[in-house]
């Protein structure tokens, strides 16, 4: 089934809501994932997409030893103490 | 008393001190105040107090900021948070004194004033701004012109020495070559969708100044492919010290051409014979060492380009490497096309298998060269050769016997046979 881009950015943003709080995403953990079941799509398309919803600020990069996709939350390592 | 008598013995030496720079600061800045008494208190405990952030930037951007914020904020309140800002540099490091004041007063409104001209990567660094003042610095960067550089798993900003714009040694444009390649990959810049980070370094000559071999993934050096122009006038100039070496910069008053020059060379391609300087070109590996000493009297060639080396870094996964040769020559002139498709397909390949935190360097060690050059489309050749083998066995490859199969020799791609 061929997603339109307005589902596809819905598609990934449900991959990194799921993820949340359990396993940190990359860029390519969802390229690579997206891929696999979608193989009329390409990378760019999943780049794209990615951006849409890092420009929209419903999902942010984070960096952690290397470079994570993930919700916006509060930065604990702000937090006193 | 004063508050920071560990600091202060930093100032004692006879260089120039980050100390004193910082108490002149902290004089206008109270967060400096503050920087300068946790670091004391650090000196004194041998403790960092610094914690890292991971989630601070500005919106659309997932490089460029680096996030720290202090563990002691209820003492030194200052330095709360004291991110760094990452700004991509021009290349060659040229600026009009117009352009580094309007930088300086950028930070000096949004930040603690604290600069470091460059970081390794080449980008100006401004050093600890609280998170509330990151987007509108951003801002004001942008409306002059200016830009984040890369940080986390991007391309990082390239960087190169200033090539032609002072150096007569450059064989091909290193400063157009960085912009050009800066401008190109804008999207990986700001967007972290690489394994990890993955830089570019561009030196115009095999001296290298911005010590591309080990400190890029991508190293493009520039180098010569014809002979090395003599100019036997000036080597008699040299023998009988009417020339000083090294353009006057060593404290030898004149050269001794056999003792210095022929018999260091380290291929041993060059003779002297008391009144002619004669080089078999064919064995020159290009170290620069004796147009270093003769500048007047040699120079490189003239049909120029580069080499291109991958996979130098620091220790991380693996120990530390330096970049080894992928490619003997290229000729490097815009519009690049040949460099960029090539830069493509090697961060595709190392996209698509390489472990998170995996440089491209420890991906090739990991999966093989040979596989590597497969997906880079790059013939096999003789300056790829990095350590002769020790290793006796050789895996052969169904593409092997189909490549023998059809009379070619040994290797796998058409139009790549070993002849
Ligand atoms: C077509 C038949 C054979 C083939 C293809 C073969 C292949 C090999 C290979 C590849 C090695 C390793 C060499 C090295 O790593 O340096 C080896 C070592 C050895 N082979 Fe054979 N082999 C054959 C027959 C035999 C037979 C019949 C025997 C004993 C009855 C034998 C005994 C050994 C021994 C003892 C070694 C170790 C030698 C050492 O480490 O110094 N091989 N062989
Ligand atoms: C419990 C039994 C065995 C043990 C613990 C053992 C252990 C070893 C070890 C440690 C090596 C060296 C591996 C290396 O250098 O990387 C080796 C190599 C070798 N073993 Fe054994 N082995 C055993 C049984 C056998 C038997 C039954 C045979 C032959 C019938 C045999 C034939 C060989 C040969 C030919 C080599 C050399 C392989 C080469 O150099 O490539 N081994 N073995
Ligand atoms: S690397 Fe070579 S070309 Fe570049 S500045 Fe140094 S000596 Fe000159
Ligand atoms: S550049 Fe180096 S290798 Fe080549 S002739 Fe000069 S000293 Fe020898």
């Amino acid at each position: 089934m061929a997603l339109s881009k307005a589902e596809l950015v819905e598609h990934i943003y449900k991959m990194v809501e799921a993820a949340s709080g359990k396993r940190q995403l990359k860029a390519s953990d969802l390229w690579k994932a997206v891929l696999k079941e979608h193989s009329e799509l390409d990378k760019k398309d999943v780049q794209t997409a990615i951006k849409e919803l890092i420009d929209g600020g419903r999902c942010v990069y984070t960096y952690f030893g290397g470079s994570y996709v993930e919700l916006p939350r509060v930065e604990a390592a702000a937090k006193k103490g | 008393m004063s508050k920071t008598p560990l600091l202060d013995q930093l100032e004692s030496g006879p260089w120039p001190s980050f100390v004193t720079d910082l108490k002149r600061m902290a004089a206008k800045k109270p967060q400096v105040k503050d920087l300068l008494a946790q670091l004391e208190r650090s000196y004194q405990e041998k403790i960092t107090h610094w914690k890292h952030g991971g989630i601070v930037g500005v919106l659309g951007y997932g490089s460029g900021i680096i996030g720290r914020y202090s563990d002691l904020a209820e003492t030194f309140p200052g330095v709360e948070h004291f991110h760094t800002m990452r700004i991509n540099q021009p290349s060659g490091w040229f600026y009009t004194t117009k352009a580094l004041r309007g930088l300086c007063d950028i930070w000096d409104k949004h930040g603690s004033g604290l600069l470091n001209m460059h970081g390794a990567t080449g980008d100006i660094i401004f050093l600890g701004t609280r998170t509330e003042n990151l987007e509108p610095c951003f801002a004001e960067l942008t409306a002059n012109g200016w830009d984040l550089g890369g940080s986390g798993s991007t391309f990082r900003s390239p960087s190169c020495c200033l090539g032609p714009a002072r150096c007569e040694w450059a064989c091909y444009d290193t400063m157009e070559a960085c912009y050009v390649l800066t401008q190109e990959m804008q999207f990986d810049m700001h967007r972290p969708s690489y394994p990890y980070k993955y830089k570019l370094k561009f030196s115009g000559c095999p001296n290298d100044c911005v010590a591309a071999v080990a400190r890029a993934d991508l190293s493009i050096i520039g180098v010569w492919k014809d002979d090395i122009r003599i100019d036997q006038a000036a080597v008699k100039a040299y023998a009988g010290g009417e020339l000083k070496p090294r353009g006057g910069a060593t404290p030898y008053a004149k050269l001794d051409i056999k003792a210095d020059v022929t018999d260091l060379c380290p291929t041993h391609c060059m003779s002297y014979d008391g009144k002619k300087l004669a080089i078999d070109n064919r064995n020159c590996n290009h170290c620069m060492h004796c147009i270093n000493l003769m500048p007047q009297a040699l120079r490189p060639g003239t049909e120029t380009g580069a080499t291109l080396l991958l996979g130098s870094h620091a220790p991380i996964l693996e120990g530390a490497q330096l970049s080894w040769v992928i490619q003997p020559f290229i000729v490097m002139e815009s519009p690049y096309d040949e460099f960029k498709e090539l830069n493509v397909r090697i961060t595709e390949w190392w996209a698509e298998h390489g472990k998170n935190r995996e440089r491209i360097g420890e991906l090739i060690l990991r999966l093989g060269m040979r596989e590597f050059l497969e997906a880079a489309e790059l013939p096999p050749a003789p300056q790829q050769v990095r350590i002769p083998r020790a290793n006796p066995f050789f895996f052969w490859q169904q593409s092997d016997f189909d490549a023998e199969a059809k009379g070619r020799k040994y290797y796998t791609r058409e139009g790549f046979d070993v002849e």
